[in-house]
């Protein structure tokens, strides 16, 4: 069975101008696998991750035709059982760890709190599962970074903490947006290295936001193409470079690349029937 | 005299005593007239603070600098920023959020004692592809790629044959940064421009420059041509690292811990 299941999802934000649809009936299900969702910025890729936890706030509006959990159904949910999946079953990773740490507590607390919304336990059990767990997202001095505080850590090192923080409540879905893209090629690396072993390990679910082509093509199972707030493509992610739609092709062919020097970059011609097209699903 | 620009034994500091920072230890290179190099490293190894220290933005620093034959002391002479020009990595924090792109502009050209201001303006709009109806425009009214694009003509306002270019497409998409790189080959072939150009992204660099200069914690690592760089020939392990993760995730364990 699939870890999660959506179906037309929209999300609209009423402005002086009329309403601005966003994100314009997305519908995808996520198994045991590494799900990468591309796309430019607008394209409502951040929105559907946001979407999934209910995190979009008045007067932004979310619909979906279907939105479930396993065998339970995230739209019924109260506010109050939303807050239990939060964190517990479905976690989020946001860009940059500079503005989602608190600033005044130390990590080693941070990460404390985090476990013990999922679990009673004496503060000795939780403090021994915290530096467990900073050593499982290579963290080699897990002792001095537990009583560290967010400044006086890189931003590499914050993102791991941030994953450390998410994922010790052992949530099944894991949503990461753009969890990578704040930090150098080197630790990138490592941070992906780190996401890549859960899912074979842990048999978690992973949704990967990125507008980065060729990072997701390498690092994912399944990539979904969005484009003006609709999945345009959908395809394995190995055969990104083989994609068919236009628009993925136009992305694709305005990077430059190492492997293949070229005079000029092409630049990309945004047609309006994009917009509307239906999808032909290839996978 | 030699044309370009040639630093030699650069040093940039921060903060004084116990606070000291060594941003840049015994930097030296040259970047030929007509040429462009591409200086790329991880944030934190010194790349852009080279940028800021030719520019004047960083007062801290020892060592020889010289631009166009004119060796540069502590402060900059106008004739220098005529020469040289420099646009920044965020389109969105680099313009003025209540000035138009005409005052923007206008201030530029007065600051260089420029005349003819209503031409130019509209000479440099058309330069950088976007034409006069976005004269009277404000920040906000603008894409990222046109923000840049302002940002350009406006280091362009002042006829510079050098521009340094610190991460000028890292804030945008890979379409619209496709047209930003394409726009700036175009203007160094129209204006014989010198470029030097700071990135993080190996495939960006390699695209506009012909060679190459890799950092690492202040110093300089390695200096190499796109040509190597683009057949995997580097000679230092710190570059093929950064070749090999410019080149996608790679699967397992081959990824070094460090």
């Amino acid at each position: 069975m699939n870890l999660l299941e959506v179906e037309n999802l929209k999300v609209s934000f009423p402005t002086r101008s009329g309403v601005f649809d966003a994100v314009r009936g997305v519908s995808f299900s996520l198994g045991q696998e590494r799900l990468g969702i591309v796309g430019e910025s607008g394209s409502g890729k951040s929105l559907t991750g946001r979407a999934i936890l209910r995190l979009i706030r008045p007067p932004g509006r979310v619909s979906a035709d279907r939105m479930a959990l396993g065998d339970e159904d995230l739209l019924a949910m109260s506010d109050k059982q939303m807050r239990a999946v939060r964190g517990q079953k479905i976690s989020m990773v946001m860009q940059d760890p500079k503005f989602s740490l608190n600033p005044v507590m130390t990590v080693g607390e941070q990460i404390m709190e985090a476990y013990a919304q999922s679990r009673r336990g004496n503060r000795r059990e939780r403090r021994q599962k915290t530096l467990e767990m900073l050593e499982a997202v290579a963290i080699r001095d897990p002792e001095r970074v537990f009583k560290a505080y967010p400044h006086e850590l890189s931003g590499g090192m914050g993102q791991r903490i941030m994953i450390a923080m998410m994922l010790i409540p052992n949530p099944g879905i894991l949503i990461a947006d753009e969890p990578t893209s704040a930090l150098d090629v080197t630790v990138q690396m490592q941070v992906l290295n780190i996401m890549d072993k859960l899912v074979s390990e842990r048999g978690m679910g992973l949704i990967f936001i990125s507008h980065d082509l060729n990072l997701v093509s390498s690092f994912c199972d399944r990539v979904l193409i969005m484009y003006a707030g609709r999945v345009v493509e959908s395809c394995r992610a190995d055969e990104l470079y083989q994609a068919k739609h236009p628009y993925t092709q136009g992305l694709l062919n305005s990077m430059p690349r190492l492997d293949v020097p070229s005079e000029r970059l092409s630049v990309l011609e945004r047609d309006p029937a994009w917009r509307t097209a239906e999808l032909d699903d290839a996978s | 005299m030699t044309q370009g620009i040639v630093i030699e034994g650069l040093n940039v500091w921060f903060g004084e005593h116990a606070d000291r920072v060594q941003a840049v230890r015994d930097v030296s290179l040259q970047v030929a007239a007509g040429t462009s190099v591409g200086l790329v490293g991880e944030s934190g190894s010194g790349k852009s603070t080279i940028l800021r220290a030719l520019t004047g933005l960083v007062s801290s620093w020892s060592g020889h600098m010289e631009v166009d034959g004119e060796t540069l002391g502590k402060r900059r002479s106008l004739a220098f920023y005529n020469k040289v020009q420099m646009v920044f990595q965020d389109p969105y924090a680099s313009l003025h959020p209540r000035h138009s792109v005409d005052q923007v502009l206008s201030e530029t050209l007065a600051l260089h004692k420029l005349r003819d201001v209503d031409r130019r303006i509209v000479s440099l709009l058309d330069d950088v592809g976007l034409g006069r109806q976005f004269r009277f425009r404000y920040p906000h009214q603008l894409s990222g790629g046109q923000r840049q694009r302002v940002a350009i003509a406006r280091a362009l306002a002042a006829e510079p044959s050098i521009l340094l270019l610190d991460e000028p497409t890292s804030a945008l998409d890979v379409s619209v940064q496709a047209e930003i790189l394409n726009l700036l080959s175009d203007l160094r072939e129209q204006r014989q421009l010198t470029y030097l150009m700071v990135s993080h992204n190996l495939a960006v660099v390699a695209h506009l420059c012909e060679s190459i200069a890799v950092m690492q914690n202040g110093q300089l690592v390695e200096t190499l041509s796109v040509a190597d760089l683009r057949a995997m020939k580097a000679n230092e392990p710190y570059t093929q690292q950064l070749l090999k993760s410019s080149m996608g995730y790679v699967r397992s364990d081959e990824v070094a811990d460090g």
